[in-house]
């Protein structure tokens, strides 16, 4: 029926794109562009500018924790009315913590993960010319700068950018009353994300059909690099969670714009009593966190999917139980939908409720920590390369252990009565999703900037700029476990005003330094990562020895990725320091042919004849040593 | 020694071992059915909003008495007349949009330029007949936000909440209908420009079909939700 379409699509975007790929415009190559490789750079650049203005707002509230009571006039002349005389206003630091949490998660670590490394490795690692739907894909990069724009955008309004937290939790967020944030900031807010969960949306399912229908021949599943099954998971993830914040969201427009009452009821603003009765804003944390939790798992699953291909590649070894990973990035994929009330313990929830999500999470922890033993085990004994790639996915699992643990504190329903909502929490997800996340996918910049770029970026820069992260992560966000034991709430605007917070000013100062010096550290990563695009050493084609597919292609990029026909998979990815073989690695493209001292009989399940062969060839290859052995 | 090598490195052909389509699919109809997959996801969660809402409540609106009126005809005495025809015409419009499918398959470009008006013409109609709904309720006294005075205390937080919800509800599903007559649409100028001939396949038909099947599909659960049970 449909196979002519088959062929039709399989095959169109191969050598009839190489005859105009060489004359384009400026606009046709870097701005509409429809090539993955391109449209993964624009992702990953557009990423970047996000994470340095989410990183400025983070250390502009982090100025007002840190010193409440100074005046900095500095910032009077860049931020104006928002810090008359010197000083952070309240409703302004409220905003400043909504954009800093919804930029950190949904664009840098959501799409600028994601959206970079799927384009980029998803065609390349599968073997495919492009994505399912190029013209799809842009439109998924504009969408994308667009929400980017009009989050930016609401900076410039008078009232001010969304303040409710990037939870935005009604009924603040409903009542333009309510706190200045929630007027025409908290439109523009909803606004972005309409377009935001668009791109990502497109994205997702261009991901997906590429996956399941353009591996090259012999890429089955089980032959799919880590990195590509963690990306594929991470798709369906949003597929599935993201639209149920279209729903949350739609309810919400209504509630702010058309007077109903879905998440409202019993309020009083500002002494007069609202009309709205009925709705239940416990129903809006249940929408949100349906997609809220997956969405934690959207930003690590990529980052543990880059994690595993780097450290196998530069442990030399290969991933310790690769089918254990698969089954563990299926086995959180599938929990991840049914541990929302987790967030929600203390909305009053029933006690038993409570321990049905308390269970379930307790239970997604064993798939994590599936996945940091296998971490382990594939270090364990290898021989280590530290580039600075390595040395971001090692700072994964390290994020991933002290951030997950807390996790296993803070899913427990009795506990959370005690912790909801204090720093506690705060260090636990900025430890397991933050650092962990931003490592992953600077371990990803790192280890794939030859392939996006033609050029090496410099190895002494990147160390310090590891060590720059490393350590100011842990600086910033270890005390906040104490502040948080302590009882001290997140969000707060000022420590002094409170008798028990003030003994944690000096450690807000001490954090406040750190992250300073943290956000001064990723300077030596911006010039790495700008100089080395232009005057970087040039790569060669496989800088790190690895087996997977992108390093078989030319270092200069071309239109369908492969000139002449796509390579065959006949091996996995991790073919590593194999025993018998002359070489540690063994690139995924090598017919069995050609290492038969490296071959195990394990390599051809299902094809007894050729096992045969393998067998016999070993039986004479031990012969003629005997002999030699004997002359 | 070259079949030896052969042997050793024969790659498996299996639906999934790579270099086809596992389920004989071209990708545009994967991605359908997993937008088809997220939608439905929004509209679960929509409908599990009302779900609770509506247990919530100690009293609810009677659609029997909510919904009587036949535009036109009467303006009371005919409980769910209207909304059923409604409802028939939608689902007589994924009929004729099967028609237009099984078309395509034969390639026969008249039949499916038939079929199409056909189905777009049950769109049109469709919303039509919805747009009467509405100016009937809001002339009724009913709106977001907004119901008639006849009710009164608890029933009226309740009979509030069925208004916000019915319209925002219905609106959402309309608003896909609409996209879907627009879809129709494009198709069917696609067809006249004689784009799928040149093409060979008119699987186009078929991606939009599944849409237009699935907006029907979930009209079914926000009929049987709002005005049945």
């Amino acid at each position: 029926m449909s196979s002519t379409a088959i062929n039709h699509t399989l095959e169109h975007s191969g050598h009839a794109h190489d005859d105009h790929a060489h004359h384009q415009s400026f606009l046709t190559k870097y701005i509409f562009s429809t090539d993955h490789k391109m449209i993964a750079k624009q992702f990953l650049i557009t990423g970047i500018i996000m994470a340095v203005i989410g990183m400025f707002l983070s250390i502009l509230f982090r100025i007002q924790l840190g010193w409440p009571d100074q005046n900095f006039p500095i910032l009077e002349t860049f931020l104006g009315r928002w810090a008359e005389g010197g000083r952070i206003k309240p409703d302004f630091y409220l905003s400043l913590v909504t954009i800093h949490g919804t930029i950190m998660v949904f664009f840098v670590l959501t799409a600028g993960l994601s959206g970079t490394f799927s384009n980029l490795l998803i065609p390349l690692q599968i073997g495919a010319r492009d994505m399912a739907s190029p013209l799809v894909n842009m439109l998924s990069y504009w969408f994308f700068l667009t929400a980017c724009v009009i989050m930016m955008g609401s900076f410039f309004t008078e009232t001010g950018p969304a303040s409710a937290g990037w939870t935005i939790y009604p009924p603040l967020s409903a009542l333009p009353k309510a706190i200045s944030g929630s007027g025409i900031g908290m439109t523009l807010w909803l606004i972005s994300m309409v377009f935001f969960i668009a791109s990502s949306l497109m994205g997702a399912l261009n991901y997906i059909s590429t996956i399941l229908n353009m591996r090259t021949k012999g890429m089955d599943l089980w032959k799919m690099p880590l990195t590509i099954w963690a990306l594929f998971l991470t798709a369906i993830l949003g597929t599935l969670s993201f639209p149920v914040l279209v729903a949350g969201v739609v309810l919400l427009i209504f509630d702010r714009s058309f007077g109903t009452s879905f998440y409202l009821s019993d309020l009083v603003v500002q002494g007069q009593i609202l009309p709205q009765q009925g709705g239940s804003p416990i129903l809006f944390q249940h929408l949100f966190w349906f997609l809220g939790h997956p969405e934690v798992y959207i930003v690590i699953m990529p980052a543990l999917g880059i994690t595993s291909e780097v450290i196998s590649t530069n442990s030399r070894k290969p991933i310790f139980g690769y089918h254990a990973m698969v089954y563990s990035l299926i086995g959180i994929t599938v929990l991840s939908f049914i541990v929302w009330g987790h967030h929600m313990f203390v909305t009053g929830m029933s006690p038993f409720l409570g321990g049905v999500f308390m269970i379930t999470t307790l239970i997604i922890a064993v798939p994590s920590a599936v996945k940091t033993f296998n971490y382990l085990a594939t270090l364990w004994r290898g021989n280590i390369r530290f580039t600075p790639a390595m040395l971001f996915a090692i700072g994964l699992v390290s994020f991933f252990i002290s951030g997950g643990l807390t996790g296993i504190f803070l899913g427990n329903a009795a506990l959370d009565i005690n912790l909801h909502d204090t720093y506690f929490v705060v260090a636990h997800f900025h430890l397991v999703m933050g650092s962990a996340a931003i490592c992953g996918m600077l371990s990803g910049v790192y280890h794939w900037f030859p392939k996006m770029f033609g050029r090496m970026m410099d190895e002494k820069l990147g160390y310090l700029h590891f060590w720059f992260t490393f350590i100011g992560a842990y600086l910033v966000f270890f005390p906040m476990h104490f502040m948080g034991l302590d009882g001290v709430p997140r969000r707060y605007y000022a420590f002094t005003e409170f008798e028990f917070m003030k003994e944690w000013l000096t450690v807000n100062t001490f954090i406040s330094w750190a992250a300073i010096v943290s956000a001064l550290g990723q300077v030596a990563f911006l010039w790495n990562f700008f100089h080395s695009i232009f005057y970087g050493k040039k790569a060669p084609q496989n800088p790190w020895n690895s087996n997977t597919l992108e390093w078989t292609t030319p270092v200069e990029h071309i239109h369908g990725n492969w000139p002449g026909e796509i390579p065959t998979v006949y091996r996995w990815p991790y073919d590593y320091s194999k025993p018998g073989s002359p070489v540690d690695f063994i690139p995924q493209t090598i017919p069995f042919s050609e290492t038969m001292s490296s071959n195990f009989s394990h390599d051809f399940e299902g094809n007894p004849e050729a096992e045969r062969i393998q067998l016999e060839w070993q039986k004479n290859d031990e012969a003629e040593r005997l002999a030699e052995d004997k002359v | 020694m070259d079949t030896t090598v052969s042997q050793l490195d024969k790659i498996k052909t299996g639906p999934w071992s790579g270099g086809r389509s596992p389920f004989d699919v071209e990708y545009g109809k994967i991605i359908m059915w997993f937008f088809l997959l997220s939608d439905t996801f929004t509209f679960s969660a929509l409908l599990i909003y009302y779900g609770a809402q509506r247990f919530s409540k100690v009293s609810w609106p009677d659609p029997d008495v909510v919904f009587q009126s036949v535009p036109f005809i009467a303006e009371h005495g005919y409980p769910l007349v209207f909304v059923g025809i409604m409802t028939f015409i939608l689902i007589m419009s994924s009929v004729t949009m099967v028609l237009a499918v099984e078309a395509g398959h034969r390639g026969a470009k008249k039949e499916v330029i038939k079929w199409m008006i056909w189905t777009i013409i049950g769109g049109f109609t469709f919303l039509g007949c919805q747009a009467l709904e509405w100016t009937h309720l809001f002339h009724e006294g009913y709106g977001w936000g907004h119901i008639p005075e006849t009710y009164k205390g608890v029933d009226a937080v309740s009979a509030t909440q069925f208004a916000n919800l019915f319209f925002t509800i219905t609106g959402f599903h309309g608003f896909h209908v609409f996209s879907g007559v627009i879809l129709n649409i494009v198709i069917l100028s696609m067809t006249f420009a004689n784009v799928f001939e040149k093409r060979g396949t008119y699987i186009m038909v078929e991606k939009v079909g599944l849409y237009w099947h699935f907006v029907d599909l979930v009209w079914v659960f926000v009929f049987t939700f709002f005005y049945l049970v």
